[in-house]
């Protein structure tokens, strides 16, 4: 069965299972979301606990999915690994060092000698939440917007501006992008944590968070109307006839009339969103969660497939068009290709365990009592 | 033409990679070996029912997290820095480097963080068998991370299953199982994950010895050593036995790192171990000055370890450079002369292709194939540039080798006087014991000193010197970089150290 797919098919289904981790990742930025409402929606150290404790069950799962996207990506597209990670260096470089004191903050924040103090642990929570994603949102708004880098013959690139990537801030659309989903996973840790906690002992911690639910996704709507807007009307950069990289107007649109289930899911994506929302802030219900995550996952799933489907370059450079990464010039070779599907037959499996642990450990809430000894 | 890019700056990347991955390395040896030991002592817990061992597996446990946390933070930095730092490598050999990450991230990482969680939060929450089973599952998973990392790096050591695709100018894979079972990728998944065992064993017995010598604790000081070193006496001779793989293997694929690690500057018939020695500094490559100031040889012991034969022949450091007719070695001197012709065909081809010259493209396509193997080398400026920092190499190889045999000593003695059930009277063996997990991570540091430095100057060997293999960067960006996160890091290290240090004295909670 794999034997018989051709080259193209695997570039495109590598796309697709990229784009999937990439997406589960930001339904699991609830984790980030959940860090920086801290300060919101805990008043006191015992619901601080209660949320730092909660948030601290899964933060490894996000961080490592992180590390998968990094890892399929390097395997699948080897040449965007090389070129976005050497070129945009600062950008790159700026999002790990916030993921490095996330790693630390959970579990030295509250041990006894931990050098730098609870609040500057807290801190580092905070930082990777906010500006943690705010970078990745930018970086992820280059794939429509593009950036400056030439790549030679030999594939080396040049970055043509000294800001290494950071210059991809100052772009309305990525910055729209950043802040969407800076405020979506604000939107997410609410929900998460809302279905997490065992409210006991807390109760105003719950209304709490039913309203950061709400109004961080309140917040989020003028930033998703910008990028959506802009999706539709913006030029993008097409793959021709000859291979050719060109601008071609109302590129995105045309991906989608083209594909129409990428509006399927883009629209059902957002529609589980504003129910899960809707639902937490409404109703006494808790499972908000489980329809805004996979709603985050679908909308996400739209975005990277409109960056790399339908002959576009997903990876564009704004100096040199020719030197814009595609799915077909960015990949590994067809035996690499191939040999990693039957490694892929091996997701199934991992995402089993993943959710049956998920389920076991989650069938007692995070409460009082779990703030024992083994506690962060 | 690809570019070779500014030495200073290459310089720093490499720098920045062995700051990284000397941290990294801080962290995980711990995280591979003790994660088995936790598992150990809460199956003895499982089987007697004794709640003292469910103490101490959780004391040890609360170490362990705290390293570990600050091991994946490491981690992702180094990962993320092949596509940062090393850019023009990631694209060359992405093809097959990249799939042991990608595989090591789906399985490896995801069963490590998946059953970590149950592991610390899971103990009311899961029956006790499934709770055991998921300390398993972190102590395999964190392995079989060390078997891809190490199939990645035993592939650079020793490049096989691929081939150069003149058309895209990258390496390319053909067979997936040939990288995998590639006999330096497993005596370097098996040296290191058994000289973990080694380190994490010691780790508990510096503890637990300091634990005697307060006198606090002295049963569950006592339990840890005994199972501690069993571990660590069976991982020391696995240790010894695949350390001498490694540099038997060094003999075919890498002689150049071996000769240089045993100092050996002419090649011999018969040729000596040194024990112990002191390099001459002012040796150069080429001069006939002696290479020793001072050395303890032992006559005939180097041949026999790297060819099972006494009286074989071991090239040294002036034959791989210069050449040796009679041995029938070629040196990097005429290799660097073909690697020139194969850069120059390869452009040609490059050029015809372009023009659509297809007469021309196969006819130098066909010369380019003829010297192909000595392409890596038409990158470096003289001979001379083949041969690794040679006192380096040599010192860390000794030290690792002389810690390696004291060692198993160590655990000797502390299992023997653990089976007597007097060790809390050997106040001699607990002072001994305070040291060596410091003197463990020096040996295990060194190790990957040798087998990273003795590689240069190349990043694959023989095909991709480290100077064609960084990113196009200013040599300030690099160096920000490497202060930035040698600050972070020591910050981070100085932190886990003083709060290992208070959770030891703390000592294990009252159930
Ligand atoms: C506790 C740590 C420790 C100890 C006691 C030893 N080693 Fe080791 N050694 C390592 C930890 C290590 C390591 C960190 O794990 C390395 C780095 C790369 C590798 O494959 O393993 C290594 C590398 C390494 C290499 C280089 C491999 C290469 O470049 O491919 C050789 C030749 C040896 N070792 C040989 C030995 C011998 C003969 C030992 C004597 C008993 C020994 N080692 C003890
Ligand atoms: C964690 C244990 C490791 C340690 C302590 C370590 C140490 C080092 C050191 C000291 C250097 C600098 C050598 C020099 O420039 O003189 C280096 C370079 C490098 N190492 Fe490692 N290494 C480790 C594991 C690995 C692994 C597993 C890989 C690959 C999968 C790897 C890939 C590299 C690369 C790409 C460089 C830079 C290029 C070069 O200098 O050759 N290292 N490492
Ligand atoms: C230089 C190449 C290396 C890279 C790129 C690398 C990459 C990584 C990454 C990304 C993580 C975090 C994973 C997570 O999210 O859970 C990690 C952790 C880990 N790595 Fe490495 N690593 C390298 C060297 C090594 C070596 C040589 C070994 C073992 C022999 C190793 C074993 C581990 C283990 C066991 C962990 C789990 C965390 C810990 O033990 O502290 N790594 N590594």
């Amino acid at each position: 069965m794999i034997d018989s797919l051709d080259i193209i098919t695997l570039q495109h289904i590598w796309w697709f299972l990229c784009s999937l981790v990439g997406s589960l990742f930001l339904f699991l930025n609830f984790v980030q979301g959940g860090q920086t409402l801290l300060w919101q929606v805990a008043k006191t150290d015992l619901e601080k606990s209660l949320v730092i404790n909660s948030l601290g069950r899964k933060w490894e799962l996000t961080f490592t999915t992180l590390v998968l996207f990094g890892g399929a990506l390097f395997a699948s597209f080897p040449k965007f690994y090389a070129t976005s990670f050497g070129g945009a260096y600062w950008l790159w470089i700026a999002i790990l060092f916030t993921f490095v004191i996330q790693a630390v903050g959970y579990e030295f924040r509250t041990k006894p000698g931990n050098l730098l103090g609870t609040r500057v642990y807290e801190f580092f929570l905070f930082l990777n939440g906010s500006l943690g994603i705010l970078l990745i949102g930018i970086a992820v708004g280059t794939f429509f917007t593009g950036s400056a880098f030439v790549l030679n013959d030999y594939n080396q690139v040049t970055w043509s501006t000294p800001l290494r990537g950071l210059e991809g801030a100052i772009n309305g659309f990525n910055l729209s992008l950043g802040l969407f989903l800076v405020l979506n996973a604000r939107t997410l840790g609410a929900m998460y944590l809302l279905n997490n906690i065992n409210f006991e002992s807390v109760t105003e911690m719950e209304e709490r968070l039913r309203r950061e639910a709400f109004i961080n996704f309140a917040c989020s709507l003028p930033f998703l109307l910008i990028v959506l807007g802009s999706l539709f009307f913006m030029t993008g950069f097409g793959i021709g006839e000859n291979g050719l990289v060109s601008m071609v107007a109302r590129k995105y649109m045309l991906n989608m009339l083209a594909n129409p289930w990428i509006i399927g899911i883009l629209g059902g994506g957002l529609i589980l969103v504003i129910l899960g929302v809707l639902l937490t802030a409404k109703s006494s219900k808790k499972i908000g969660i489980w329809l805004g995550g996979p709603g985050t996952v679908m909308v996400g799933l739209a975005l990277f497939s409109l960056a790399g489907f339908n002959n576009t370059s997903f990876y564009p450079s704004t100096v040199d068009l020719q030197s814009s990464l595609t799915i077909f010039n960015a990949s590994s070779s067809y035996y690499t290709l191939k040999t990693l599907m039957y490694v892929a037959l091996g997701i199934p499996f991992v995402l089993t365990y993943v959710a049956f642990v998920w389920w076991s450990m989650d069938r007692g809430k995070v409460g009082v009592k779990e703030l024992g000894s083994d506690a962060y | 033409m690809m570019e070779n890019f500014d030495p200073t700056m290459v310089n720093w990347a490499r720098a920045q990679f062995a700051l990284t991955a000397m941290y990294h390395w801080i962290f995980v040896p711990l995280t591979l070996g003790l994660s088995w030991l936790i598992a150990f002592y809460e199956s003895i817990y499982l089987k007697t029912g004794n709640e003292e061992w469910k103490r101490l597996t959780k004391f040890w446990m609360k170490l362990f997290g705290i390293n570990f946390a600050i091991g994946v933070a490491t981690g992702i930095i180094l990962e993320f820095e092949f596509g940062t730092n090393w850019s023009n490598y990631s694209w060359m050999v992405g093809d097959i480097f990249g799939a042991p990450l990608a595989i090591e991230g789906i399985f490896a990482f995801f069963l490590e963080a998946t059953f970590f969680a149950v592991m610390f939060f899971g103990w009311e929450k899961v029956s006790k068998r499934f709770h055991l089973f998921s300390t398993y599952m972190v102590a395999f998973g964190s392995n079989l991370s060390a078997v891809w990392i190490l199939v990645a790096n035993g592939w650079m050591q020793n490049p096989v299953g691929m081939a150069f695709n003149p058309d895209t100018a990258r390496f390319e894979m053909q067979n997936i199982m040939e990288v995998i079972l590639s006999p330096v990728a497993v005596t370097k998944f098996t040296h290191t994950t058994s000289s973990s065992f080694v380190l994490a064993a010691l780790f508990v017995i510096s503890i637990a010895s300091l634990f005697l010598l307060q006198k606090r604790h002295i049963v569950m000081a006592k339990r840890s050593i005994v199972v501690a070193a069993v571990f660590g006496l069976l991982g020391s001779i696995l240790t010894g036995l695949t350390g001498d793989s490694s540099a038997y293997e060094n003999g075919f694929y890498q002689p150049m790192k071996l000769a240089a690690y045993e100092g050996l500057y002419d090649g011999e018939h018969g040729a000596g171990l040194i024990a112990v020695g002191k390099l001459n500094p002012q040796k150069k490559v080429g001069d006939s000055q002696e290479a020793f100031e001072f050395e303890v040889r032992i006559p005939g012991a180097l041949s026999f370890l790297t060819n099972r034969k006494f009286g074989s022949y071991v090239p040294g450091i002036n034959d791989l450079v210069y050449g040796n007719e009679q041995e029938n070695i070629m040196g990097a001197a005429e290799k660097i002369e073909k690697g020139k012709i194969a850069i120059r065909y390869l452009d040609a081809y490059k050029i015809a292709k372009k023009e659509g010259d297809e007469l021309q493209a196969t006819a130098t396509l066909s010369i380019f194939k003829e010297f192909e193997q000595y392409l890596g080398y038409g990158y470096l400026q003289k001979p001379e540039d083949a041969v690794p920092p040679v006192a380096l190499s040599f010192y860390s190889f000794h030290v690792m080798v002389i810690l390696g045999l004291l060692f198993p000593l160590v655990c000797i003695a502390f299992l023997y006087f653990g089976m007597k059930g007097t060790l809390e009277k050997q106040s001699w063996l607990q002072v001994l014991g305070l040291p060596m997990v410091f003197l463990a991570f020096v040996a295990s540091q060194a190790g990957w000193v040798v087998a990273e430095v003795g590689r240069q100057p190349w990043a694959i060997q023989d095909l991709l010197p480290v100077s064609m293999a960084t990113s196009n960067l200013s040599t300030e960006t690099v160096q920000l970089t490497f202060y930035l996160f040698a600050a972070l890091f020591t910050i981070l290290l100085l932190a886990e150290i003083t709060i290992m240090a208070k959770q030891i004295k703390i000592g294990p909670e009252e159930i």
